[in-house]
């Protein structure tokens, strides 16, 4: 019961609680991060909802009322169509609705794998160093730096596009970032006083990595999580723009941007739309992911 | 120095093998490769024949060393849609990549340079602000999306510059090498140059604005950080015009960062240009690999990923040297 530390308002509460209040206070001061919170958190429930959410079917095809601009009724299906209907009639803003589930579903799995596997690699390169960590780092360095899109075109001409291989190209992507991330944070850690202690105490190898090294690596996991969603979001649209990201069957903002712009010319709308909201949702991440990083630790290299 | 420049170099080849051998990996991926690098209407005789003239009979580890031998004398088969060496059409179309990365990091450098170096000398100011907010959107614009936008109001609504492709039609005709706009320059042939460069305008503007988010922020902490040196205020103790002091000084030193980051965003722009170039037609080793994947052409596709490869590392190689002579405090270690 350290109600003193709880009521004060230094500006690290100690326990959990406290901490997740002051951040929440925090968040609420710096207006372009509570920006983004408040958009993403309007986003994951437009996705979860989405069939309750979008006007109409998303896959509705009304060939007769093909490419009709924003805001207008549509006297012949009884729709008014807030965003415009595509190349075959179909309503704009459900597709764009529904296409936010696979978006963030894509991010969400990736991030998950990668991030096991980064941390995993980071940890156990930091912390044992010797001919591993610097195979490890030596990999980390290299696909940080290489031409990705070109590597991810040929894996697809021989997998053949689809959600899962998508997941499996961020991950393989992404999961560098963490490694590198994980592993500085567990150099500086493993000289710690508290490391020493508890090998001291007798304390075995795994316990120490995961009982004492694996929470204090967590903060900047959880910041490189958010600052990377934005680029996988980025990366899984313009795989599926270019017909090599998840199969065309499910509407996804690359895909709906990339068979818009056939019609840039005559029905700007149906490329447009898609791509704002990536923009939105790519900027509303960056924004919270750099707020977090200054938060918690604004040295922090990614 | 010397083994500094000898372990980059080693590391380069090692790279290089390694960049082999997940080509190696993504050929084998399916468990028959001969069904990838023969076309849909193959029969049985032509598959028992590539089985053998490329040795997929032999132990994985022969196959291997076999194909690495073949990647570095870039023989990488036949090109299914035209009867040509997959590894020549890709040369082929290198000359419009190269040129589109070119144009694109100048831009990116015009852009980063003076806005990164204004925004760390007047930290804090409303230029300072606007110009991160900038770099912050344009990191979260998909650049396929601003390519179109840039193509819907400057070439269909301004009807300034062409849609799509490298040069007007007839005048490639004109042109002696791949290399328009050098050849337009060094030739005094102002059509061609003027012709190129406006094909190239929109499209290296889509790729170099990203490259520029980037390289503003990097150029402002640098710029920010030598700004406090010791040596820049015995600078300005000398009484230095603040132009020398900036301008020299600081902004020598300050450039060493950018000299390594972007050598790694030139080898990127080389590699990564696929997106644009589809959104342009630009008809560049992106488009082109684009195109192989809708065909299945297999062989086009390892070619020119591992010519891409091959560049970049040595890109990064040219990067790594020049910055030992930068910083001579560069050692190996």
């Amino acid at each position: 019961m350290n109600t003193s530390v709880n009521n004060s308002l230094s500006a690290k509460a100690t326990n959990l609680k406290g901490q997740i209040w002051t951040l929440i206070e925090s968040i609420t001061r710096y207006k372009p991060a509570f920006f983004g919170a408040i958009i993403l958190g309007s986003l994951l429930f437009i996705a979860i909802f989405a069939p309750l959410v979008s006007p109409f079917d998303p896959n509705l095809q009304f060939p007769t009322e093909a490419r009709v601009g924003p805001f207008t009724y549509l006297e012949g299906s009884d729709r008014f169509v807030l965003l415009g209907t595509d190349q075959v009639g179909r309503d704009q803003l459900s597709r764009i609705i529904y296409a936010s589930r696979v978006t963030l579903l894509v991010s969400f799995f990736a991030v998950i794998i990668s991030c096991l596997i980064g941390t995993l690699v980071g940890l156990l390169a930091g912390y044992y160093r010797g001919w591993f960590d610097i195979i490890a780092m030596r990999w980390v360095d290299i696909s940080l730096a290489f031409p990705f899109e070109l590597l991810a075109l040929s894996i697809v001409a021989v997998t053949g596009p689809s959600l899962t291989i998508v997941i499996i190209i961020l991950s393989l992507r992404i999961w560098v970032v963490y490694a590198r991330v994980v592993r500085g944070s567990t150099l500086s850690i493993r000289e710690k006083d508290y490391i020493n202690g508890a090998k001291a105490i007798g304390a075995g190898e795994l316990r120490i990595l995961v009982r004492y090294v694996l929470p204090n690596v967590l903060t900047p996991v959880l910041v490189v999580s958010t600052l990377y969603i934005g680029r996988m979001i980025l990366i899984e649209s313009s795989l599926s723009f270019l017909g090599i990201g998840v199969p065309a069957t499910t509407p996804t903002w690359g895909g709906i941007l990339g068979d818009g712009r056939a019609y840039i010319d005559t029905a700007w709308w149906i490329a447009f739309f898609p791509g704002l909201a990536i923009m939105i949702t790519v900027l509303s991440v960056n924004l919270l992911g750099d707020w977090l990083r200054d938060y918690f630790d604004p040295k922090i290299d990614i | 120095m010397i083994y500094y420049l000898l372990m980059r170099l080693l590391q380069a080849g090692f790279v290089l093998i390694g960049i082999t051998a997940v080509c190696f990996i993504v050929l084998h991926l399916t468990g028959d490769p001969a069904a990838l690098l023969l076309p849909e209407n193959a029969t049985e005789e032509d598959y028992d024949n590539i089985r053998k003239t490329m040795g997929f009979d032999r132990p994985l580890y022969i196959q291997f060393f076999d194909y690495m031998k073949n990647a570095f004398s870039m023989d990488f088969g036949h090109s299914f849609q035209q009867n040509q060496p997959a590894f020549k059409i890709v040369m082929e179309r290198l000359p419009a990549t190269i040129e589109l990365a070119i144009v694109a990091f100048v831009i990116a450098l015009l852009i980063a340079i003076p806005v990164g170096m204004i925004s760390a000398l007047r930290r804090g100011s409303k230029i300072d602000i606007a110009s991160t907010f900038s770099a912050l959107l344009g990191q979260s614009m998909p650049n396929f999306w601003l390519g179109l936008i840039l193509i819907f109001f400057f070439s269909l609504y301004l009807d300034l510059f062409p849609t799509s492709g490298r040069i007007s039609f007839g005048m490639s005709n004109e042109a002696e090498t791949k290399f328009f706009m050098l050849e337009g320059i060094f030739t005094f042939n102002f059509s061609l140059f003027s012709d190129a460069f406006l094909h190239a305008l929109l499209p290296s503007i889509t790729v170099g604005l990203y490259s520029s988010a980037k390289l503003t922020r990097l150029v402002r902490s640098s710029m920010l950080e030598v700004l406090s040196e010791d040596y820049v205020r015995t600078a300005r103790a000398k009484g230095l015009s603040n132009f020398t002091v900036i301008g020299y000084h600081a902004f020598k030193n300050a450039s060493i960062p950018l000299v390594t980051l972007g050598g790694i965003e030139l080898g990127l722009l080389l590699g990564g240009t696929v997106v644009t170039e589809t959104v342009f037609a630009w008809p560049g080793v992106g488009l082109l690999t684009v195109q192989a994947l809708q065909n299945d052409d297999f062989p086009v596709i390892q070619a020119s990923v591992f010519l891409l490869a091959f560049i970049f590392v040595f890109v990064n190689l040219a990067v790594d040297i020049l910055y030992a002579f930068l910083d001579p405090r560069i050692r190996y270690s």
